[in-house]
């Protein structure tokens, strides 16, 4: 427990709750980055620009926080990269088929009581920890 | 324009968000998932203070004829559950487990240089694209079988 930041990430967790509001609010969109990404990697007539300009503010916040909170890209456990491309892959392919990532069914799917994003949450999360398991219990091998 | 704009500014705000959360760092993500280790439960509080604000606004968005800058509300209707949301769901857990790192934080994580965030990245790009060819050899595959489509009238 010694990482615990309840506040820091209670801050951070309202900040990510008004940019989706923002973009609910004002643009009547769903804020799901997965779904963003890929509507910028494949783009839908008249579709993508708002989302392009999203993944713009994503890298202008980013360099925000280069400049002033380095400590955010402190990543703590960088994988190999072979292994990192296998995850990279995984959650690519994976938030298609399940429409949907950890903003999209987490944040705004939760928030609106949607039964899909419920149980696609649930399921990541228990998915996700069952992996991390299966990593410490295999020990140093990635 | 201004929805442009929105978009733009909802994306910084977002960034600074994961970046102050802990999300951009893998080392917070994995040690939330480790809940049979030294469980961190500190996305939890993400979690909490993100559907908090956002429950509010979706609350308020249903009073809204229309959103401010834009003519409709685009919102998922869908309550079904299938198979591919719960195998969806199943491989982008395992992902996340495994790299430590969702969509959001990897793009964000890019502004850092880091050459291991743009291997993610460029292969989270590879599994879109993959997903999108395996589902049109699918349809492709699936279309015969389904005579249902070719007998109903409104199809």
């Amino acid at each position: 427990m010694h990482n615990f930041t309840p506040v820091a990430s209670l801050f951070g967790g309202i900040l990510i709750g008004l940019s989706a509001s923002a973009m609910l609010l004002l643009t009547g969109k769903i804020t799901g980055i997965s779904g963003i990404f890929a509507g910028v990697l494949r783009p839908a007539k008249g579709d993508t620009l708002w989302k392009a300009c999203f993944l713009a503010g994503l890298l202008a916040g980013g360099l925000v926080l280069r400049l002033f909170l380095p400590h955010a890209f402190d990543f703590g456990v960088v994988r190999s990269w072979d292994v990192l491309a296998l995850a990279g892959l995984l959650v690519g392919f994976g938030t298609r088929l399940g429409n949907g990532c950890t903003s999209g069914h987490g944040v705004c799917g939760v928030s609106r009581l949607s039964a899909r994003s419920i149980v696609a949450t649930a399921t990541f999360i228990a998915s996700g920890a069952v992996v991390v398991f299966l990593v410490h219990l295999l020990g140093g091998l990635l | 324009m201004k929805a442009l704009l929105t978009s733009f500014v909802s994306g910084i705000v977002f960034a600074l968000g994961l970046g102050i959360s802990g999300m951009t760092r893998p080392i917070k993500v994995i040690g939330f998932l480790d809940f049979f280790g030294s469980w961190d439960p500190s996305l939890a509080f993400v979690m909490i203070g993100a559907i908090c604000v956002y429950f509010v606004a979706n609350r308020w968005s249903q009073t809204m004829p229309s959103p401010l800058l834009t003519a409709k509300f685009l919102v998922p209707s869908r309550s079904d559950l299938d198979g591919q949301l719960i195998i969806g769901a199943v491989i982008f857990g395992a992902g996340w487990g495994l790299g430590g790192f969702c969509p959001g934080p990897a793009i964000t994580s890019l502004a850092s240089g880091a050459a291991p965030v743009m291997v993610f990245v460029a292969a989270m790009a590879i599994g879109i694209y993959l997903h999108a060819w395996s589902a049109s050899v699918w349809s492709l595959e699936e279309r015969p079988a389904s005579p249902v489509l070719q007998t109903s009238p409104d199809s």
